[in-house]
């Protein structure tokens, strides 16, 4: 006989609506008990604090409390600095959770992009039909969250134009890429919308290289380089927090610039 | 604890009154946290080529525990260090205690210092350099914060960026503004400790001043 506390069937993920408040307060508590326990911590000397999963889980409360800080400071409206050809470095940067010897490059003949979640018309796309929306070009700053930086040059359509054109639910949270390397990542709905968010198909003019993410990866002006994912195969648009690669390993979400 | 209080008016104001004292340890704290937190940022990265802090001087394992610290200790820091200027301001007692300062007493002090005359029975005025140094880190508290805003949003605060010269640049700033704030913290608790009245009357309050005329 089936347990009265299993339902057959799952609750309405509406009804969590209700209780986002409670939940939210919870999450406070918690990060005041974190606080405490971080008071007490002074006391101690030599002891591995990281590890103590309180602790991670404090600090984790207020990352997540930092990507609504950074939501409220993002200016959907401001444009990132740009800047002229001349400073453009080439080859641009690599950097993966992999060494480039590593690289498995991406058959742009049998390359495909799909679609899934909140979006309309969800036929995958070729290559050739990217490259037949309306080009944008940037030349922006690339900040890694390690410290370095470099201008690169950017061009392909905007993630705004190819969402429209989809027919994507542009009120849904969240945009979460998949890609070839296994590198999940998830950007809000905000910075998909920013004019300076794009599917780049080219850098400096010529095809994407298959270190920097041939035939297409995402590069915004307005966020630190792990969330931009590179050889992008699947884009979703969803309410459901995807989170990504470094997110797991308590990277910030929002990460905005 | 009881010869300092027989000195004083009775009920006049204690040199550290307790809303001082918990915002001075607070930001003890916070410092710790921001600078251990931050030499655990810069060696994923070094800011100067081959040097690293090491494993033991970080606060975190690996980067992304380095950054988690850094950007919750970042509001305590702010937040307290807000409460403490404003308050300072507010009551007073920063220009109280720390102006003004004079170029010619500050020689006097180096001079004094050097020669093994320096006084330390009275903690309730600062010497000239003591001021000083105060003043200093105070500032390059501030600096702190501003070019640490700066790195995190070049975008979102991008006049703020190019003001301090640019996204490396700031970076460099906020490298010599903990340097800074290092250099003053071994000097500070040195003398803590080579003077305990001075760290005893920052957990108890010290000596009760005078009666002020007036309270600016």
């Amino acid at each position: 006989m089936r347990s009265p506390f299993r339902p057959a069937a799952l609750p309405d993920p509406a009804i969590l609506d209700d209780h986002r408040g409670l939940l939210r307060s919870l999450q406070r508590r918690g990060i005041l008990r974190g606080g405490l326990s971080l008071g007490a911590l002074t006391l101690l000397t030599g002891c591995d604090v990281s590890s103590s999963s309180s602790i991670s889980r404090a600090l984790l409360a207020i990352s997540s409390f930092n990507d609504r800080v950074q939501a409220l400071l993002f200016d959907p409206a401001r444009l990132a600095p740009t800047y002229p050809a001349s400073m453009v470095v080439k080859p641009p940067k690599f950097n993966a959770y992999f060494d480039i010897t590593e690289l498995k490059p991406v058959d742009g003949q049998s390359w495909q992009l799909e679609l899934s979640g909140l979006i309309a018309d969800k036929r995958p796309w070729t290559a050739q039909q990217l490259m037949a929306l309306p080009q944008t070009d940037m030349i922006i700053r690339h900040v890694c969250v390690e410290g370095w930086d470099y201008i690169g040059e950017w061009s392909g359509p905007t993630l705004r134009s190819f969402l429209e054109r989809v027919g994507a639910d542009l009120r849904a949270k969240y945009v979460a890429f998949k890609t070839a390397d296994d590198y999940p990542s998830s950007i809000d709905m905000a910075t998909a919308l920013h004019p300076q968010t794009l599917l780049a198909t080219h850098y400096a003019g010529e095809t994407l290289a298959d270190p920097f993410g041939f035939p297409l990866r995402l590069r915004m002006s307005t966020k630190l380089g792990y969330k931009n994912p590179k050889w992008i195969t699947a884009i979703e648009v969803t309410n459901t927090y995807p989170g990504g690669f470094w997110e797991k390993q308590g990277f910030n979400w929002f990460a905005g610039l | 604890m009881s010869a300092e209080a027989s000195e004083a008016a009775p009920g006049g104001r204690r040199l550290h009154p307790l809303a001082v004292r918990i915002m001075h340890w607070t930001n003890a704290f916070a410092m710790v946290v921001m600078i251990g937190s931050g030499w655990g940022i810069n060696d994923d990265y070094v800011i100067i080529p081959h040097w690293q802090f090491g494993i033991h001087l970080r606060l975190g394992n690996g980067a992304p525990q380095s950054l988690l610290w850094h950007f919750a200790g970042m509001w305590l820091l702010a937040v307290n260090g807000l409460a403490y200027l404003t308050y300072g301001i507010a009551t007073g007692r920063l220009r109280e205690r720390l102006l003004p300062i004079r170029i010619g007493d500050v020689i006097r002090t180096v001079r004094d210092t050097l020669h093994f005359h320096i006084d330390h029975s009275d903690l309730t005025t600062y010497n000239a350099v003591q001021k000083l140094l105060y003043i200093v880190v105070i500032l390059a508290g501030v600096s702190q914060v501003v070019t640490g805003l700066a790195i995190w949003k070049p975008v979102q605060f991008s006049g703020l960026a190019s003001f301090l010269g640019g996204f490396q640049s700031a970076r460099l700033l906020h490298f010599i503004g903990m340097s800074v704030i290092v250099g003053f913290l071994v000097v500070h608790v040195a003398l803590s400790l080579l003077v305990p009245s001075t760290l005893r009357a920052m957990l108890t309050g010290g000596p009760r001043l005078p009666r002020r005329g007036t309270i600016r």
